[in-house]
């Protein structure tokens, strides 16, 4: 049984079918890209996941477990399933330190000594503990993007989405990203990333979902997926890509 | 090379090259010196007006007469130094224009800011004018009813007494409406379908205090409150009965308005904060208390402040019900006397007391400001 199964899942906005019944699964320990056009449906596939948007048909199950529907344990939900977004999202009031242990204290009851020990050695693996005390005004987009990243990981979750997280980075600040999630995948952590760096989806994910209109076109192994594409949509997608210069 | 058709089209005659007229503004410094000179006159008159009128005798009067001549001559000099520049800018400005384009340009932009000088300070110059004027009539009987400088003096100490209440009642009211606004306020955004009862309750408060007269809920609640036995406050005794009757009922009113700042407060912290904190599995109450609360209320100092300069005005509502606050007591002096100089001095405190939020609050303002802008 896959760690993540979602089944017929619908979003609806309104007027607007965000997402028209979506199936896919990831197992524990792999890696999948969602790539596809701009209102494709990512985002919002990986907010439903997280129980930020209801869903309105299909079922979500994690572990096995139900995630979705009335009767769910959703702070608990959220407790495995961390979220880092495009906009960072860190609490602007608070030092990169109490950012990162807000919730371990608030949520995992850590001791303040706890918390801070834990989120030292974290942002020491990533390069960033002498900006423990600072704002995260006082910050790059790329430091504060991988602040959100350990806040996360903060919480140990068990799976990670990640929503288009460097995309609203500048160039130059993208790979000091990336590097994260590509330890991340080394150390085994299972992750579902929506994203528009191509040749890193290429690299790091195991499997790769092509979305478009709010279904899942074809899904496949990268090396399928961006070297022999079956779906027409799906060609359609990558040659826009490759006439940008994006892969 | 441009391409017929294409999108890069070049204009016939570049702009850079055409040549702007210069403005000297010679015109308009005239104008606004003459206007200057016709002010200053006026002022003069005004000011003559006002010493005849004054009636005072001996060397007061010498001090008096020296006082406003000083006045006049300073306004007529001023005016007249500024329309001066203005207009010898301009001319210098047409001078220069056949030698040196740039120089001309700038001694034309030089003369409009000393015609703006000019009218900044005749408008200023009427306004005391105005004053004079108005203060002289009928031989200073005007004067005479609000500058009373005896009955001031006499009613100062009383004035001291009462402004001492105005303050206690607004500083423990202000607290306490802190608290009272805030928790209307996160019952008017009582999240989910189960929160509408706590949603409409809270409209529904915030709507009857917010749409009453100050006046009449301060009335239906001191005397309502005495003459119905309400408890706790039949507990209480005298004045202390009274002071905590009147600080809630201004704590009803403005914890109504109070509430509507945070609301605005709290929605405008963007979503992406809360779904953030949600998203590490902090819930609802936490979220608001240690994510959206305390950003709002960095953001909603400015429009609190000013709620609560209205609230230290309001506290003058309150000699209605007969606390005797500054007001209360300036109109019984004010009775006592026929004359209305301690009116007019109590209204001189509540501006005192005023002043210094007011400036905290443009001070706070143009920090936000300066903060947004990236500082």
């Amino acid at each position: 049984m896959a760690f993540l199964e979602l089944d017929g899942v619908r979003k609806r906005f309104g007027e607007n079918q965000v997402l028209h019944g979506v199936d896919l699964e990831v197992d524990e320990h792999e890696v999948v890209c969602l790539i596809g056009p701009s209102g494709c449906g990512k985002s919002t596939l990986l907010r439903c996941i997280n129980a930020l948007e209801e869903i309105d048909g299909g079922t979500i199950r994690i572990d096995g477990e139900q995630a979705s529907g009335r009767g769910v344990d959703l702070d608990g939900l959220r407790q495995d399933v961390g979220i880092v977004f495009q906009a960072f999202n860190l609490f602007p009031h608070m030092t990169v330190l109490a950012n990162v242990t807000l919730a371990p204290r608030k949520v995992l009851r850590l001791s303040r000594k706890a918390a801070a020990d834990r989120a030292h050695a974290l942002l020491a693996r990533i390069g960033l503990d002498e900006k423990a005390d600072d704002y995260p005004d006082r910050l790059s987009g790329g430091q504060q993007q991988r602040v959100a990243i350990v806040r996360a990981l903060a919480m140990q979750p068990r799976l990670l989405l990640l929503d288009e997280i460097t995309s609203a980075l500048d160039p130059e600040l993208v790979s000091e990203v990336l590097n994260i999630v590509r330890e991340l995948a080394n150390e085994g952590m299972t992750m579902l990333l929506a994203t528009h760096e191509m040749s890193f989806a290429r690299e790091v994910s195991s499997k790769v979902c092509f979305l478009d209109a709010g279904v899942i076109c074809e899904e496949g192994p990268p090396e399928q997926i961006f070297g022999d594409p079956q779906n027409d949509r799906t060609r359609t997608f990558l040659k826009r890509i490759i006439e940008a210069g994006r892969l | 090379m441009a391409v017929a058709g294409g999108l890069v089209e070049e204009p016939a005659e570049p702009a850079i090259q055409r040549l702007h007229p210069i403005r000297t503004h010679l015109g308009r410094s005239i104008v606004v010196l003459t206007a200057g000179l016709v002010v200053a006159g006026l002022t003069a008159v005004a000011l003559k007006r006002f010493y005849d009128s004054l009636g005072v005798v001996g060397t007061a009067l010498t001090v008096w007469a020296v006082g406003l001549a000083l006045l006049a001559a300073t306004v007529a000099v001023v005016l007249a130094a500024c329309g001066a520049m203005a207009v010898a800018r301009s001319v210098q400005s047409g001078r220069l224009i056949p030698e040196d384009r740039v120089a001309a340009r700038a001694a034309g932009a030089a003369a409009t800011d000393w015609t703006w000088y000019v009218a900044g300070l005749s408008v200023t110059a009427l306004v005391v004018a105005f004053l004079a004027f108005f203060l002289s009539a009928n031989d200073g009987a005007v004067r005479h009813q609000y500058l009373d400088w005896d009955a001031i003096q006499e009613f100062l100490p009383s004035l001291w007494k009462g402004l001492w209440l105005n303050i206690k009642v607004f500083v423990v009211a202000e607290f306490l409406v802190l608290i009272w606004g805030l928790i209307l306020a996160l019952a008017r955004i009582f999240p989910g379908k189960a929160g509408r009862p706590v949603r409409f309750l809270a409209v529904a408060y915030i709507d009857v205090f917010r749409g009453f007269p100050a006046i009449i809920t301060i009335y239906l609640v001191v005397l309502g409150f005495q003459a119905g036995q309400v408890p706790p406050f039949t507990e209480l005794q005298g004045e202390t009965k009274l002071f905590w009757l009147c600080t809630t009922a201004l704590v009803l009113v403005y914890g109504a308005y109070v509430a509507e700042v945070y609301r605005a407060g709290i929605q405008s912290i963007h979503w992406s904060q809360t779904a953030a904190a949600r998203s590490l599995g902090l819930s609802y109450a936490q979220t608001m208390r240690y994510v959206v609360t305390p950003q709002a209320v960095r953001r909603i100092i400015p429009p609190l402040l000013n709620d609560f300069i209205g609230l230290q005005k309001d506290t003058a509502l309150l000699s209605v019900v007969g606390l005797l606050e500054v007001l209360n007591r300036a109109r019984l002096t004010s009775n006592r006397l026929f004359n209305l100089s301690p009116n007019l001095a109590a209204g001189v405190a509540f501006v005192v007391i005023t002043i210094p939020l007011a400036r905290l609050t443009d001070w706070l303002v143009a920090r936000q400001a300066r903060a947004r802008a990236g500082g």
